[in-house]
C-alpha cells in the first residue's frame, strides 16, 4: 500500500511551492483530487509509492468558504496517512492556531516550519527541540524557495507515517472550557466512534458550536439538552460565548507557546518592513488605482504589443515553412489530391494556425502567474473593494476576474474561495465576459487583416467593451437576479515574495500543455469535421467551390441570424458554430473555409467577406458570446447542475447579438 | 470605541467582537480574540475597507465589520 501526504497550511505559506519540490512538478490525478476540486495530488520524487496532496489552504477547520470545506472533508474522511502542516514561521501566531486544531483530527503529524531562511535573514531564534516536545510533533525547519529540508522533511514524514505517530492529547484549555470539553466528551464517546470522526476534534468543536460536527454525529435529544445546559453553565461562568472563548483559549496557549520558544516576537522582520514600504506606494490613497492600470497595461502591453507578437511572428514563420516542406513530400510522394488537401488545406491551415498563438498565452500567463504569486492581487481586492462593491460584489472576486483573462476555466474555480453562494454565481456569470487568451487568435487574425493601423487601439477596445458588458449586466443583476445583502469583505494581505521561478514556470507550462493538447485534440477533429463537411456535397461528391458544399448548406441556415450584425456570410456563421468548441476554433475555421494557406493571404481572403465594420461587428460577437464547451461543462460543475450553465450560456448569447447589433450600426452612422 | 472610528495610525485594543455567524467565526480564528493589540495602518483609497495589523501580519476588512468590534485605544 502506498503512503499519502497530505500538506496543509494557511493560505501563502508556501504549499505549492513545497509541493512542487516534493514532486518536481508532476500532478496525477487521484483519489482525493476529484474533478472541480482544486485538491492537486503528484508522485514523490525518489520514493515509489509514496503520493503527495496539496489540499486547498485555510486559517482553520471552521467551514468558511467551500475551500475550506473541501480540505475539512478530505482531512475528516480521506484519512490520509500523515498531515504535514506547512507554517509560515514569520506569522507564527496566526500559523499555529490551524496546527492546534490538526492536532485533534488524531492523524499522524509532522510540522514544517517553512520561511527559516528569513527568519535567520532577521536572527530570529526558534528552538525547535523545545516547540517540538511542547507540540508532541517532529518539527522540520525548511525553505521551500531554496528547497532547503525537502529532503529531511519527506524522512520525518514517512517515518510518522510507518509508525503512525500521532500527536499526544496537549490541554491548551483551563478552568470551565476544559471542564466542557471533558464533560462532552465522556457524552459523545460513543457516537463520535459510529461517525468514524475524532473525539478530541469532535468535542472541541462542539464546544465552539460548529453545525456540521453536530448534524454529523446524529446525537439524541437528551445529549443535545446536556450540551446545551453545559454550555450555557460555561458562558455564565466566563462571562463570555463559547466561540470566543475557544479560540480566546487556543491564542492564549499559542503566546505562551511563542514566549517559550521565540527569541524574540516575529513582530517585523525585513520583508515584512520592504512590504509595509511597497505598500506605501502600490495601495497608495491617490497613486494605487493608476498604478493597478499601468501594471495591467504593460502586462497586455507586453502580451501583445511586443514580446508576445514578436515570438508569435517568428513561430508562425517556422511553421509555414514546415507546412511547404510537408506539402512538397506529399506532391513528391505523389499521394492522392483529396489526402493532399485534406493535410495541407485542413490540418496544417487549421492546426497550424492555432498553434501560432502559443508564445502569446504563455506571455500572458507568465504575467498572470507573476501577479498572483508576488501577493499583489490581494492588494488588488483591497484597492477596489468599494468599486465592486457597487456592482453588488467584494474585492474578492477581482482576482478570479484578472485570471479570466487567461483562461475561463481556472477562473471559475477560483471562485471557490469566495465565501457566498450568490457571490459565487454571480462572478461566474461575469468572468467570460473577460476576454480569454483562447479569443486572442481571432483578434490577432482580424486586426492583422483590417486594422493594421489601429491595432493596439482595436484591441483595448475590445477588452474595455467586454469589462463594460460586464458591469453593466453585473448592475442590472444586482437589483434583479441576484438581489440580496452584501458579504464580509475579510482578506489577508500576505507580504510581498518574490516568486518562485519555479512555481511561475511550471504554471505557464500547464497552461501552454494544456493549449498545445487542445490543439491536436479538439481543434485537430474540428478541422478533419470541417474539412470534410466543406469539401463534400451532400451527395458525398467532392466540391470544387467549398460554396456548395454541405457546411454551406448549414452555415446558410445560421447566417440570416447574423445579417442584421454585418456578417451574413455563411462561413462566419459557421466559424461562430465551430467557435462553441473552442474559441480558437473560429481561427482554425475561417482558415479552411477561406482556403488560405498562409497569413498573407489569410488577411487577403478575410477583406472579401468582411467590411471592416462588419469585421469589428464580428469580434465584438466573439468576445461576448457563450463560453467555450470546457467553461461551460466547468460552470455545470461548480453550481452542480446543467441549468446554471445553460442560463449563463443563453445569457451570454443574447447579449453578445445586442451588444453586435449595436455596435453595427450605431458604428454605420459615423463611417 | 469602534475599530473603524480609530484612526490610521492609531493602535488599540480588542474589548470584544460583535456580530455572530461565520464572520464572527472568522474573525476570531485570524485572531482577533480580546486584548490583542490592533494598529489600524491604512484607508484604501476610496475610503473603504481598512487595513490593521495585529499578530505581526496585515488583514483588511469593510468598515461595517469593523464597527461591530469594540475596540479602547492605547496611547
Amino acid at each position: 500500500m502506498g503512503i499519502d501526504i497530505a500538506l496543509i497550511g494557511n493560505p501563502g505559506c508556501g504549499l505549492t511551492t513545497l509541493f512542487n519540490q516534493m514532486t518536481g512538478g508532476s500532478v496525477h490525478t487521484g483519489h482525493f483530487s476529484t474533478p472541480g476540486n482544486k485538491t492537486k495530488e503528484g508522485p514523490v520524487k525518489n520514493h515509489k509509492d509514496v503520493n503527495v496532496i496539496e489540499l486547498p489552504g485555510t486559517y482553520s477547520l471552521s467551514a468558511y468558504s467551500i475551500d475550506d470545506v473541501a480540505t475539512r472533508e478530505i482531512l475528516l474522511r480521506g484519512k490520509p496517512d500523515v498531515i504535514v502542516n506547512v507554517i509560515d514561521a514569520t506569522g507564527f501566531e496566526r500559523n499555529l492556531y490551524l496546527t492546534l486544531q490538526l492536532m485533534e483530527l488524531e492523524l499522524p503529524m509532522v510540522l514544517a516550519l517553512n520561511m527559516m531562511d528569513e527568519m535567520e535573514n532577521n536572527q530570529i531564534d526558534i528552538d525547535l527541540q523545545k516547540l517540538s516536545q511542547e507540540l508532541t510533533i517532529p518539527v522540520i525547519p525548511i525553505a521551500a524557495s531554496k528547497n532547503r529540508g525537502t529532503h529531511d522533511l519527506i524522512h520525518y514524514a514517512l517515518q510518522a507515517a510507518r509508525e503512525h505517530h500521532v500527536p499526544q492529547k496537549i490541554d491548551f484549555c483551563s478552568g470551565h472550557v476544559h471542564t466542557a470539553i471533558h464533560t462532552v466528551s465522556h457524552l459523545i464517546a460513543e457516537d463520535a466512534k459510529k461517525a468514524e470522526l475524532p473525539l478530541r476534534f469532535c468535542c472541541t468543536k462542539i464546544v465552539e458550536g460548529d453545525e456540521p460536527t453536530l448534524e454529523a454525529l446524529r446525537l439524541g435529544d437528551p445529549e443535545l439538552d446536556i450540551i446545551d445546559h453545559l454550555i450555557e453553565d460555561m458562558q455564565n461562568h466566563l462571562g463570555t460565548d463559547r466561540e470566543s472563548a475557544m479560540a480566546d483559549m487556543r491564542y492564549a496557549f499559542i503566546e505562551k507557546l511563542c514566549k517559550k520558544v521565540l527569541s524574540r516576537p516575529v513582530q517585523s522582520t525585513k520583508e515584512h518592513a520592504r512590504s509595509v514600504r511597497m505598500d506605501r506606494i502600490l495601495t497608495h490613497r491617490i497613486f494605487a488605482i493608476p498604478i493597478f492600470l499601468c501594471i495591467m497595461l504593460l502586462v497586455f502591453y507586453f502580451t501583445f504589443g511586443s514580446l508576445g507578437t514578436w515570438l508569435s511572428d517568428l513561430l508562425s514563420a517556422g511553421i509555414d515553412k514546415c507546412v511547404e516542406a510537408i506539402s512538397y513530400a506529399l506532391l513528391g510522394a505523389g499521394v492522392n489530391p483529396a489526402f493532399h488537401s485534406l493535410v495541407i488545406d485542413g490540418i496544417c491551415a487549421g492546426v497550424g494556425s492555432v498553434l501560432s498563438f502559443l508564445p502569446i498565452i504563455a506571455v500572458l500567463f507568465f504575467f498572470l502567474s507573476i501577479l498572483e504569486d508576488s501577493g499583489y492581487m490581494p492588494r488588488v481586492a483591497f484597492v477596489m473593494d468599494k468599486l465592486l462593491r457597487k456592482l453588488g460584489l467584494s474585492g474578492r472576486s477581482i482576482v478570479p476576474m484578472l485570471i479570466g483573462f487567461g483562461c475561463s476555466v481556472p477562473a471559475i474555480m477560483a471562485t471557490r474561495s469566495l465565501p457566498s453562494k450568490r457571490d459565487r454565481s454571480l462572478t461566474m456569470a461575469l468572468i467570460p465576459f473577460m476576454s480569454c487568451s483562447a479569443k486572442l487568435p481571432i483578434y490577432a487574425m482580424f486586426t492583422a487583416a483590417f486594422f493594421t493601423d489601429h491595432k493596439a487601439l482595436v484591441m483595448i477596445g475590445l477588452y474595455v467593451t467586454g469589462i463594460i458588458v460586464a458591469i453593466v449586466c453585473a448592475l442590472a443583476f444586482k437589483g434583479t437576479l441576484f438581489r440580496g445583502d452584501p458579504v464580509p469583505f475579510v482578506l489577508v494581505l500576505p507580504p510581498y515574495r518574490i516568486p518562485a521561478m519555479k512555481s511561475v514556470a511550471l504554471r505557464m507550462w500547464e497552461n501552454v500543455k494544456g493549449f498545445i493538447k487542445k490543439a491536436f485534440t479538439v481543434i485537430f477533429v474540428a478541422t478533419i469535421v470541417i474539412w470534410f463537411l466543406q469539401s463534400f456535397d451532400t451527395g458525398f461528391n467532392m466540391v470544387s467551390s467549398s460554396d456548395t458544399s454541405i457546411l454551406a448548406d448549414i452555415g446558410k441556415i445560421a447566417a440570416p441570424i447574423f445579417a442584421p450584425l454585418g456578417f451574413g456570410d455563411w462561413r462566419a456563421a459557421t466559424a461562430l458554430i465551430t467557435g462553441m468548441s473552442a474559441k480558437e476554433a473560429v481561427v482554425s475555421t475561417l482558415a479552411v473555409l477561406t482556403g488560405a494557406a498562409d497569413g498573407a493571404s489569410l488577411s487577403a481572403m478575410l477583406t472579401q467577406v468582411f467590411t471592416p465594420l462588419s469585421a469589428f461587428a464580428f469580434l465584438v460577437f466573439c468576445l461576448l458570446y457563450m463560453p467555450c464547451v470546457a467553461t461551460l461543462a466547468t460552470i455545470r460543475r461548480e453550481m452542480g447542475g446543467w441549468r446554471y450553465a445553460f442560463g449563463v450560456m443563453l445569457f451570454q448569447c443574447v447579449v453578445a447579438w445586442i451588444v453586435s447589433f449595436i455596435v453595427f450600426h450605431v458604428g454605420g452612422l459615423f463611417l | 470605541m469602534t475599530l473603524d472610528k480609530l484612526q490610521p495610525g492609531k493602535k488599540g485594543y480588542i474589548v470584544s467582537v460583535g456580530g455572530e455567524g461565520a464572520l464572527r467565526r472568522r474573525l476570531l480564528d485570524l485572531g482577533l480574540t480580546p486584548k490583542t493589540i490592533v494598529l489600524v495602518r491604512k484607508v484604501a483609497p476610496l475610503g473603504d475597507p481598512i487595513e490593521i495589523f495585529l499578530r505581526g501580519y496585515e488583514l483588511t476588512l469593510r468598515r461595517e465589520e469593523a464597527a461591530r468590534i469594540e475596540v479602547a485605544e492605547v496611547h
